[in-house]
């Protein structure tokens, strides 16, 4: 498992079997979540995959009702918004994720620095189905 | 690793010049780009032959997405007549003829040129709001962050709430930031909006009058933009009015090696500071309510200008969103971390306000074809410095000036400082 190139693509392929996985560097330790294929902490090139919790932390929030084409086609826009989030996780690096199970039309309800866990939403058919990473509140 | 960056040789501004910002369905954008050289042209005081220009470094985001038209440097450099001068494209997203003008003063302070034409350019009202939304995403991360739903109001609207949960700041300080970069639009004839918030209120008043609907009553211009109707919600916190618009133009800016400034020009800006920093995705920072690259690019102008930020008489920043403003006074130093909201509150950035902030109106107001916002900043500083800024002109004489200009969501940061002597 430890072969699979540190890529988007293996990345996307661990996100179609529910699982969060980043790049830690063999040389200083350091874990890179977006995976990378060189350390840019140490430029070591050691690497290997590690899975994540998915537990952590919300550091910053939107809620979009222009959307961009993509999520206009997912059903989403000016009737119906939804939440986007940069999520600090437990072990350290931070991610860009929809954030499900909020109160989009209340976004004073959702709370800077509450907990979070990951989730997984399936959007898509057929070939053209994928998986992308979501998060909610951890309770 | 400790640089300490110095030009080799002085470099002046001896012309600056803009096309009208706005949206021109009638033009393409080569006729922006006259526009902004014959103004340039015009400006330059003592008078330019054109062919004096050595190299053109035009700034453009990308006309590949908005216009389905590549290789922009060469069209440019032949519609004004410069072929066969060299003429290099620079991208950098929204901060492309910032850096476009850094490549320029590169060049001649390395004494390949004495005379360089630096340009910006942008046409995006060919397409739909939903399309432009797209092609500005391209400047973020497209594995990583697009998939998430990230558009770029979004992007600045969670540096908004990062913002407004640390420092405990309301959306009613950024919608000041609005209502004054429209004041400072309406004075400025090049703007796209040319109007003041309490004008378009007004406005819409009239409009519902005469055409026999319910007046909308609202008590004040802070009243109108909470109404959702009036200024809907684009990424929460933001709003409409919180928003640059989607612009058509260009700006043009003529340098020269400093010893030669006064052949071109009776009355010559100098450009003594440069500072240029690059950051990761914005999922992949510390804190999200200050913009890395542009602390570390002003540090680098400061230094090399010999200058503090208390020095600076006026700045042009990049207001692409109201919290923009907010947080670039902080990153300038001009106030403490925590304190901007507070200054736009009290009106320290007005014309008038102790720290005049984007006279000409800003991205908000002016205009933002994100090409050539970087240098249209500079347009504004030659105007205030030779005291060409009309009815926004500042009473104080403006001997330090300073634009800051940021591409996608701070991944670039560049910083100039001006000075009159």
């Amino acid at each position: 498992m430890n072969q699979q190139p540190f890529t988007e693509s293996t990345f996307q392929s661990y996100l179609a079997r529910h699982k969060l996985m980043a790049s830690r560097c063999s040389a200083c330790g350091a874990l890179h979540l977006p995976p990378r294929p060189l350390c840019p902490d140490c430029f070591g090139d050691d690497l290997h995959w590690t899975e994540v919790s998915g537990s952590g932390k919300l550091l910053a929030f939107t809620v979009i009702h222009i959307a961009p084409t993509a999520m206009i086609e997912a059903g989403y826009g000016r009737d119906k918004p939804y939440v986007v989030a940069v999520v600090v996780l437990d072990e350290g690096p931070g991610i860009s994720a929809q954030l499900l199970g909020v109160d989009a039309a209340n976004p004073q309800t959702i709370a800077v620095g509450m907990p979070l866990r990951a989730t997984f939403v399936e959007r898509g058919e057929g070939e053209g189905q994928r998986t992308f990473l979501a998060f909610q509140p951890a309770d | 690793m400790a640089i300490q960056p110095k030009l080799g040789r002085s470099v002046a501004l001896v012309g600056a010049g803009m096309s009208k910002f706005g949206a021109f369905p009638e033009k393409a954008s080569r006729d922006l780009f006259v526009e902004a050289f014959q103004e340039m042209r015009a400006s330059v005081s003592r008078g330019l032959d054109p062919r004096d220009i050595e190299a053109l470094y035009i700034g453009n985001y990308s006309s590949d997405l908005f216009e389905g038209q590549g290789h922009m440097a060469p069209l440019m450099a032949d519609w004004v007549g410069l072929t066969p001068r060299p003429a290099i494209r620079v991208e950098d997203a929204c901060a492309s003829s910032g850096v476009a003008l850094r490549q320029g003063i590169i060049a001649i302070a390395s004494g390949l040129y004495d005379v360089v034409l630096v340009g910006g350019i942008e046409k995006m009202s060919n397409l739909s709001t939903e399309k432009v939304t797209d092609a500005l995403s391209t400047a973020s991360d497209i594995l990583y962050e697009i998939p998430a739903g990230f558009t770029f109001p979004g992007f600045y609207a969670a540096m908004a709430t990062a913002y407004m949960d640390r420092f405990s700041a309301t959306p009613e300080a950024f919608m000041q930031v609005g209502m004054k970069n429209h004041d400072n639009g309406a004075l400025n004839p090049k703007a796209q909006f040319s109007a003041s918030i309490a004008d378009v209120m007004e406005g819409k008043q009239r409009r519902a009058q005469a055409r026999g609907l319910p007046i909308p009553q609202w008590t004040d211009e802070m009243d109108f933009l909470h109404d959702n109707r009036a200024n809907p919600m684009i990424a929460w916190p933001l709003r409409l009015f919180d928003c640059s618009p989607i612009s058509d133009g260009a700006a043009a800016l003529l340098l020269v090696g400093g010893e030669l400034a006064d052949n071109f020009c009776t009355d010559p800006v100098y450009i003594i500071g440069s500072g240029q920093a690059s950051d990761r995705s914005m999922h992949d920072r510390e804190e999200l309510t200050s913009i890395g690259a542009a602390v570390l690019a002003s540090q680098q102008a400061y230094q090399m200008a010999g200058v503090s930020p208390a020095d600076v008489k006026v700045a042009e920043v990049h207001d692409c969103f109201t919290i923009a403003e907010i947080i670039a006074t902080e990153d300038l130093g001009f106030f403490e971390p925590g304190e901007g909201f507070v200054a736009a509150e009290e009106g320290l950035t007005t014309r008038n306000g102790l720290r005049p902030v984007n006279t000409s109106g800003g991205l908000k107001a002016k205009g933002h074809p994100v090409g050539a916002s970087g240098a249209a900043q500079v347009v504004e500083i030659w105007k205030q410095m030779q005291g060409l800024a009309g009815e926004r002109q500042l009473a104080a004489d403006v001997e330090i000036a300073l634009t800051h200009n940021v591409g996608g969501t701070g991944q670039t940061c560049v910083v100039h400082i001006f000075e009159r002597r």
